[in-house]
């Protein structure tokens, strides 16, 4: 099963490195991660997208939790949170296209960022969800090419069951 | 206070209590060495890297205290990686101080430039690369901070060489404090409670301890408890000398060379008690049927630990120690005076029965040195007041079975890592800490040759380590699989040209000695033992001798391959 896990980490040289060294030598898979800092002086957040079991995320939590410059750890799957990714992608949009493409935007309330004669680029942001069925329909056209910035997520402030 | 950055190293070494570094000098470091002679620190001088950080570490297992390395940038820095990753896998405090060349230079390929921490980095508990001078006395309280406390192990410190040579405005710091380090020593006593509400229900409970209740100093908490309940006890390799071997309730080591009796005592137990152990597969065996019948009671001070190979009855994340004393202090509670030595009877009865049947053993010889004879004349001749180290392999598991360990910290032996060449650094460091000390190196003939250079360390302090080598000519360990499991296809184990061990001893100038009989190995024991020199005994053994039992890899434990 999928994971999201928030890491709050000391924002030093090399702690990206040990915490991408500690999936890698221990076999762990990283779906998507993100880094960058936060309010709090010389402290990142990097949100890790990981999947497994129980008890490999269990390992993975407590291996994170040992690194000596990793502060928390939560993971997001057990609490009700906001999730969130941004994308950008680069469709062709020939004459014909254009206008179907137009109107994809507009039902996914996603921005055209940047317009070519041939090609639009299209910025969308969501949970994982509705930039998959995003891709989906555009996949027709052609994407010529695809950044997303992996997920980022946030405890809603009222955990209702 | 302003003084050079080497300076400043020093003085916080001092003040840290460090009376021993084990070194090798280079251009990097030679600020350090220019003004180590001036403080009260001994420096021993090795002859390679990786057994300056192997000396450090057998004098931290001795000890208990932590050792400390100082080694050049470049290739003094990567000799160090198989003795730190030997040390990262034992749990064992070290810090090693590498140099580095100056702050300007760094990713540009200098020469003798190598990024250490981004190779240390999976084999240290945590490393630094100092880059402001100001906080290289914080970096360095720190670092013996992190070694000692939780679960120890080791952690460098990168030093760079223009910082070593800058002066510094720096006060040793006090204290220390971590926001995102703190060890936790206490048990949860409702965790406890439970355990000892699954203890006492137990009918065949077993006590299995492992290097935790050494490194906590545990052992007394462990065996009262196994006395008082009269439980039975087994060990891992790293937890050997936590229970008096010679005691009735020992079962001896547990595992793929473990005793037949502590086998089947794992694998019939309905409740096990393990202390500071990580269930390692050398000594589970196939995991799904490890200790079948029984509720697990886990006591380890790493949360990782819990639950990483087998499943968990009731973890308890504490300090061995604590957590065995506050086990004592709730059992006194419950058994009041009531004398419960009877209890089990019936379990003991039938783990005798066992080792009655399966004894630890050996076929015997007048005509050939049996290894495991020349183990149990050691133990004769040191009545068990001895430090003993092993290399790996073979001499290291008959060291294991055929010694009786009688105190904590009489074994230090590679447990984790498996590394060959361990032993005899590891003794030299030893010794270093208890010149007066009876300490052994029981090494086999491919293993003591992968760090024999130290002789002339051992030499030139005055060191008198017994360095006893099990010579069959053959890398004996790989030779038995080779032998049970690969149709004796003995592909390059076959040590077919050796040196001759008594004239290399000689050279260095050490004793050399040699049996061939078993009537001369007595003797040959007896002189070394009673020399006040570095010693070499080339005891020329049975050639294919294997060790066991043996549980095949993978296997369960409950299928020995017996003598």
């Amino acid at each position: 099963m999928k994971h999201t896990l928030s890491v709050l980490v000391e924002d030093e040289p090399g702690v990206l490195s040990r915490v991408a060294g500690l999936f890698s030598g221990r076999g762990f898979n990283i779906i998507s991660l993100n880094v960058a800092p936060t309010l709090e002086k010389n402290t990142s957040l990097m949100t890790i997208v990981t999947e497994g079991d129980e008890q490999i995320i269990e390992q993975i939590i407590k291996q994170l939790r040992k690194l000596i410059t990793v502060i928390k750890v939560v993971d997001m799957n057990t609490v009700k949170t906001v999730e969130r990714e941004m994308i950008l992608i680069k469709v062709n949009a020939q004459n014909s296209a254009r206008a179907e493409i137009l109107r994809i935007v507009d039902i996914f309330r996603c921005k055209v960022v940047d317009v070519s004669p041939s090609e639009i680029t299209i910025e969308a942001t969501g949970n994982s969800e509705k930039l998959t069925a995003l891709i989906n329909l555009l996949h027709k056209f052609g994407i010529k090419e695809i950044a997303r910035t992996g997920i980022v997520a946030m405890k809603r402030s009222m955990q209702l069951s | 206070m302003k003084m050079k950055g080497a300076q400043i190293l020093l003085e916080c070494l001092k003040q840290e209590g460090v009376e021993v570094i084990f070194g090798f000098p280079g251009g990097a470091v030679i600020d350090i060495y220019h003004e180590l002679p001036k403080y009260p620190i001994k420096h021993f001088l090795v002859r390679h890297e990786q057994a300056a950080v192997h000396a450090a570490d057998g004098y931290a297992r001795a000890t208990g205290k932590v050792g400390v390395v100082l080694v050049t940038s470049g290739p003094g820095a990567t000799n160090t990686v198989t003795g730190i990753a030997t040390a990262y896998m034992d749990s064992i405090p070290i810090v090693v101080f590498t140099g580095q060349v100056p702050r300007l230079l760094i990713g540009n390929d200098a020469f003798q430039e190598v990024d250490i921490v981004g190779i240390t980095r999976p084999c240290t508990k945590h490393n630094y690369l100092v880059k402001d001078p100001e906080k290289l006395p914080q970096i360095i309280k720190e670092a013996f901070y992190i070694a000692r406390s939780g679960r120890p192990g080791p952690v460098l410190v990168d030093l760079p060489k223009d910082i070593m040579a800058s002066e510094i405005e720096a006060e040793y710091p006090k204290s220390v404090s971590l926001r995102s380090y703190n060890p936790h020593y206490e048990p949860n006593l409702k965790q406890v409670k439970k355990a000892v509400d699954l203890i006492l229900e137990a009918k065949r409970p077993l006590i299995f301890a492992g290097g935790g209740v050494i490194a906590s100093s545990g052992n007394k908490e462990l065996t009262w408890l196994a006395r008082t309940l009269q439980i039975p006890v087994t060990a891992t390799l790293m937890g050997l000398g936590a229970f008096p071997g010679n005691d009735p309730l020992w079962l001896g080591m547990l595992g793929m060379h473990g005793t037949y009796v502590a086998n089947m005592a794992i694998n019939h137990a309905d409740v096990v008690i393990a202390a500071g152990v990580r269930f390692d597969d050398r000594v589970t065996g196939r995991l799904d049927s490890f200790a079948p019948s029984a509720k697990i009671i886990h006591i380890d001070i790493d949360p990782t630990s819990i639950r990483k190979n087998v499943r968990v009855d009731i973890p308890i994340v504490a300090d061995c120690k604590e957590a065995l004393l506050a086990l004592k202090e709730e059992i006194s509670k419950r058994i009041k005076d009531k004398d419960l030595s009877e209890r089990y009877q019936s379990w003991r009865d039938k783990l005798n029965a066992w080792n009655d049947a399966h004894p630890l053993t050996y076929k015997k010889s007048d005509e050939v040195i049996k290894p495991q004879f020349v183990i149990e004349t050691l133990y004769e001749l040191t009545g068990g007041d001895a430090i003993i180290t092993t290399e790996v392999g073979q001499n290291q598991m008959w060291a294991a079975q055929h010694f009786k360990y009688l105190r904590p910290r009489t074994l230090l032996s590679s447990g984790g890592l498996g590394t060959m060449g361990y032993g005899f650094p590891a003794a030299i460091g030893a010794q270093v800490a208890f010149p007066d000390k009876t300490v052994i190196d029981i090494a086999g003939d491919g293993s003591i040759q992968m760090n024999i250079q130290e002789l002339a360390t051992a030499v030139w302090y005055n060191l008198p380590v017994k360095i006893i080598i099990l010579n069959n000519s053959y890398l004996g360990m790989v030779r038995q699989w080779q032998e049970l499991f690969y149709n004796r296809n003995y592909s390059a184990t076959h040590l077919e040209y050796n040196p001759d061990f008594v004239k290399l001893a000689q050279a260095y100038g050490a004793e050399g000695y040699r049996a061939t009989k078993p009537s001369e190995v007595k003797d040959v024991l007896k002189q070394a033992l009673k020399s006040k020199k570095t010693c070499v005994v080339d005891m020329v053994v049975e050639k294919e001798e294997n060790v066991y039992p043996m549980v095949p890899a993978g296997a369960s434990l409950s299928e020995m391959l017996l003598v």
